[in-house]
């Protein structure tokens, strides 16, 4: 079946739903406006699944396009670009998927100014599907900085009590590092407008991936891109807004904060920084290696000394991304795919942790595992989903954890690019510490004695909670027993941006000649005459 | 000038003054209407009529050829059109935001609103200058004007302070910019500004003369745009003006100053030899504004000196010195209007106080979105707008003027303009938290109760609606803006102008 416009659907239907809520009254038909569209865009978004094939090449167009270029006129080559690609593609479903699931969550966890809170998450969700779908940067940008408000506001209205602190920590932050990685877009679109496309400001994807970037340009384009995102993924030392983020936000915001919003940090990377800036990441990918496993590493240690049962998967998933962000710069076909599923995969187990945790903070107004403890007894059901999403969210074989971690501890052990086996090993105990302090939570919250009565009283999730259970759950064995029709979806797209970024590698290389030993320090003085010259010639043909 | 035909000539050229006109002879029917019937109630719904009038014949007009009327003083076709529609629209927006508010105050006077209109004419006039002598009359018209709205609350000490101050400040800038364009004048030999760009600038003396002059007029300028270190007067004003009456000097004030400045730019200096000191002052003033705004509790101060950041954003678009650069702060300037009537609109319509209407403070809010959800949500837009969040017509305004800039090599100007806009996210957000994250208990102070808060005129809220509406649409779909406004600065568009 094909349906005309489904990208831009999935992306916009959300939207349409935050208006409809506008204009009714009551709550319960809210919260169904709410389910039924995030529902539809779900259904809509397997369209896309099985619409796009991964044997038809991505090289020149996304699959499943829309194209507009009367957004801006002529003089700007700034188009509407929406479509889907095997690094997109699962992201999209994973963000749909979470629609509805956190709709459900906030079912009776929201109980004040219903009306807002959904109109916002409709909104949010418009804005990270539009994130990872465009494949223009500028209208990427647009997106990336869309989700910011509902953001703020469902932190900072349905939040805990430090809520306005971490609220405008939050924007803050991301606002700081996506502003300057706005400067390097626009003067990234000059460039590659005088460059490729006849002197006309461009910021489409696939002519400023034809644009090799001269080195010295590269080095500090790329130093503000990967600013902009290490912050949203966050890479340490720049993380520190997100525990408080997490803490302070209601479930279903730390469900789709962890589920997606991160990923934009991961994505980017992958979308941008390495494909476009080719010898710049590379000449900086063990540095960000080694910043990646500080972070699993310290991560995983605070999560340990946690108290605040949500503070310990807030900092789990510091631990987690860290994987995530050394697979990218590995450059090797099996750490990228690695990372590309473990974005996958942290969605699923820790928006399921953040789930779980969301229940018995609804049941209990508590968040301090001493408060818990022996939960077994009371709460059978609620305790066999919390240990499945721990163990895969742990890493543990035949669940989906594994598969990413796996591929990118592999990868990154072959790869030539960080050629450190002492950064991989270290990277490995993260997985031990992961086990360590996931289980100890476990242990403390859901086994040992059941000495509390308003434990032992506490209901176990009801037909409700197990329904938005159920698909993370089965997902999540399913990508641990057959990862490969998900690993199918994404290997042509990574190979192709692999090759890619070696051909442009080298190109660079070669532009940089003749003099061969300048090529190799990134601020040398002739490169920056050749940027200026660039310039002045710009503005003559002005 | 050919005087035997000079009266035909003049009658042929009425058109294009005709908003002008038009906002003249209400106002002056106006006065007569109140000198018969004080107060009439009609009075404000004539000032209304009058400017929507010459808003649509404006934009009627956005495409036509840009000439010169009146022996060349005065610019009519798009660029003039386009200045004269963001006046008007401010106007009008003032109109139907200051009636509640005056009417609480019980200083509806007829009087007011016929001074409106004539700091309208004013500006009218400054925007569409084409030689130093329209500018200078126009800048005159709509100063004086203002000083006296400015003072209106006779018995409120800081509105008299406000309002001498605005004088004595202002008559001292007039003073430089009178002197700057003798200056100019005695270099070059003419008044015009086309004119000006083609006088040689032969010997020494001259050249002497001409950029002394320029550097004397532009200080004139930097003052009515409030751009630091001329920013000084900026806050204290805008605390002590009625609120709607401070939108109206934060945005068609500067609008139609900051016109003016950019044609002499485009023609007197058109080899952007000023452009250096245009990205100084930008720098001082967007960090001035940004930085000082910080520290505010008083919405009003705060919104003044935001007010002052955003002068600063406008100049980074003139010192990239191109016609990008320019067409990209005309469109700044729109969408600045729009946000920034709105935000003294709503700040007007929240002011209580009976007596004085001095409740001001940011903890007298707490909880106010949650009472009054739509200012609380058309708040919430123009502080977003104003920070340069997409999709809203703030950010599309940003990207104009940083991205020209970034073209003509000055990334390191845009570089600190991006983390000034960071910087201001901090204080905006402070507005919408206290407005909707907060209530009174929350902050200890009295706020507002469901009693006390006044009631606006559905003209009033229906205002700040269609302003939050356009911020929405600008930000969305601004192409035909953008088509508008860089077709002004074609080079065959405005060379045509003799």
């Amino acid at each position: 079946m094909d349906i005309p416009y489904l990208t831009s659907l999935v992306i916009f239907l959300p939207t349409l739903g935050a208006l409809l809520t506008l204009f009714l009254r009551e709550a319960s038909s809210i919260r169904w406006t709410a389910l039924v569209t995030t529902t539809l865009t779900f259904v809509l978004s397997i369209g896309l699944f099985v619409g796009y094939d991964p044997s038809v090449s991505t090289a020149i167009a996304p699959q499943l396009a829309d194209v507009s270029s009367a957004w801006f006129p002529d003089t700007l080559d700034i188009k509407y670009f929406v479509g889907v690609d095997g690094l997109s593609l699962l992201l999209i479903m994973l963000t749909t998927l979470l629609g509805p699931i956190v709709v459900l969550s906030s079912w009776t966890y929201i109980t004040e100014k219903q009306k807002g809170y959904y109109a916002l998450l409709l909104l949010l969700q418009t804005g990270i599907t539009g994130v990872f779908t465009s494949f223009d940067l500028f209208l990427f940008y647009i997106f990336f900085e869309l989700t910011l408000i509902p953001m703020y506001f469902i932190i900072g209205i349905w939040g805990g009590k430090n809520r306005i602190y971490a609220a405008v920590k939050f924007v803050i932050y991301t606002l700081v590092g996506s502003l300057l990685m706005l400067v390097a877009i626009l003067f990234l679109g000059y460039e590659a407008g005088a460059a490729v496309n006849n002197g006309v400001f461009t910021t489409d994807w696939y002519k400023l991936l034809e644009y090799n970037i001269p080195i010295a340009t590269q080095s500090w384009l790329f130093a503000l891109f990967a600013f902009s995102f290490a912050i949203k993924v966050p890479l340490f030392p720049l993380h520190t807004w997100l525990p408080d983020a997490h803490v302070q936000a209601p479930t279903g915001g730390s469900v789709i904060l962890a589920g997606v919003l991160l990923k934009m940090g991961t994505y980017g990377l992958l979308r941008f920084c390495l494909p476009f800036f080719p010898n710049a990441a590379q000449s900086g990918a063990l540095l960000i290696g080694i910043l990646a496993v500080i972070g699993i590493i310290y991560g995983a240690l605070i999560a340990r000394v946690q108290d605040d049962a949500k503070s310990l998967v807030a900092y789990s998933s510091v631990s987690h991304l860290g994987f995530v962000v050394l697979g990218l710069f590995a450059f090797t076909t099996e750490a990228m795919q690695g990372a590309v599923i473990q974005m996958v995969n942290h969605g699923l187990s820790t928006g399921a942790l953040f789930l779980l945790v969301g229940m018995l903070y609804e049941r209990r107004h508590t968040r301090l595992m001493d408060d818990y403890g022996g939960l077994a007894a009371s709460v059978p059901v609620l305790t066999t989903l919390m240990v499945f999403s721990v163990l895969a969210s742990a890493g543990m074989p035949g669940l989906n954890g594994f598969v990413g971690e796996f591929m990118i501890l592999l990868g990154s052990f072959k790869s030539t690019v960080l050629d450190s086996t002492a950064l991989v090993v270290f990277a490995t105990t993260g997985v031990i510490l992961a086990a360590v302090y996931l289980l100890h939570m476990v242990y403390r919250t859901f086994f040992g004695e059941l000495d509390d009565e308003a434990n032992a009283d506490m209901a176990d999730v009801n037909g409700r909670e197990l329904l938005l259970m159920a698909p993370l759950v089965v997902l999540m064995f399913v990508m641990g027993f057959f990862p490969n029709p998900f690993l199918r979806q994404t290997e042509p797209t990574t190979e192709f941006l692999l090759e890619k970024i070696e051909e442009k590698r080298t190109a660079a290389l070669e532009q940089a000649e003749p003099s061969e030993e300048t090529a190799q320090l990134p601020a040398a003085p002739p490169e920056v005459e050749e940027v200026t010259i660039e310039v002045d010639k710009l503005e003559l043909e002005r | 000038m050919d005087l035997a035909n000079a009266y035909a000539a003049l009658v042929a050229d009425l058109p294009a003054v005709f908003s002008m006109g038009i906002a003249a002879l209400v106002g002056l029917v106006m006065i007569g209407l109140d000198s018969f019937r004080n107060n009439h109630p009609a009075i404000p719904w004539m000032g209304v009529g009058a400017l929507a009038v010459g808003a649509v014949w404006e934009v009627f007009h956005l495409g036509a050829p840009q000439t010169t009327a009146f022996f060349e003083t005065i610019r009519t076709g798009g660029f003039a059109a386009f200045i004269n529609l963001i006046i008007l629209l401010t106007g009008l927006a003032t109109i139907l935001l200051s009636n509640p508010y005056l009417s609480r105050l019980k200083r509806d006077y007829g009087e007011v609103y016929a001074l409106i209109m004539y700091s309208t004419v004013g500006m009218l006039l400054l925007g569409a200058a084409n030689d130093m002598i329209s500018i200078f009359l126009g800048l005159e018209t709509m100063s004086v004007c203002l000083y006296v709205l400015t003072g209106l609350v006779r018995e409120d000490e800081g509105a008299v302070e406000s309002a001498l101050k605005y004088f004595l400040l202002g008559a001292f800038a007039t003073g430089f910019f009178l002197y700057g364009i003798a200056l100019m004048y005695g270099a070059t030999g003419t008044l015009t500004l086309p004119a000006m760009a083609q006088a040689e600038l032969a010997t020494p003396t001259s050249q002497l003369l001409f950029w002394g002059g320029l550097a004397l007029f532009l200080v004139g300028f930097f003052f009515k745009v409030s751009a630091a270190p001329f920013h000084m007067w900026t806050p204290d004003v805008y605390q002590g003006a009625p609120t709607p009456l401070t939108g109206y000097m934060s945005t068609a004030s500067k609008a139609a100053a900051f016109a003016a400045l950019i044609l002499v730019l485009f023609y007197a200096v058109p080899g952007g030899e000023a452009n250096t000191v245009l990205a100084v002052i930008a720098v001082i003033t967007m960090v001035v504004g940004n930085v000082m705004a910080l520290s505010q509790r008083n919405v009003k101060r705060l919104l003044a000196y935001s007010s002052i950041a955003h002068a600063g954003y406008v100049l980074v678009g003139l010192a990239a010195g191109s016609s990008a650069g320019y067409s990209g702060a005309l469109f700044y300037l729109l969408v600045y209007s729009f946000m920034n009537i709105g935000a003294f609109g709503v700040m007007g319509l929240l002011e209580w106080d009976e007596k004085q209407g001095r409740k001001q403070t940011l903890d007298s809010l707490a909880g106010v979105g949650m009472q009054r959800p739509l200012l609380g949500s058309t708040m919430g837009i123009f502080m977003f707008s104003l920070i340069g969040f997409p999709p809203l017509g703030g950010f599309i305004g940003k990207y104009l003027v940083f991205a020209p800039a970034v073209d003509a090599g000055l990334t390191w100007l845009v570089v600190i303009g991006v983390l000034m806009s960071a910087l201001s996210a901090y204080y905006y957000l402070r507005v919408v938290y206290v407005f909707w994250m907060q209530s009174p208990e929350d902050v200890e102070a009295e706020g507002y109760t469901e009693a006390a808060l006044p009631q606006a005129t559905p003209a009033a809220l229906g205002t700040l609606v269609v302003c939050a509406v356009a911020l929405l649409v600008l930000g969305v779909f601004f192409g035909g803006v953008i088509e508008t406004t860089s077709a002004f600065f074609d080079a065959t568009a405005m060379a045509t102008a003799p």
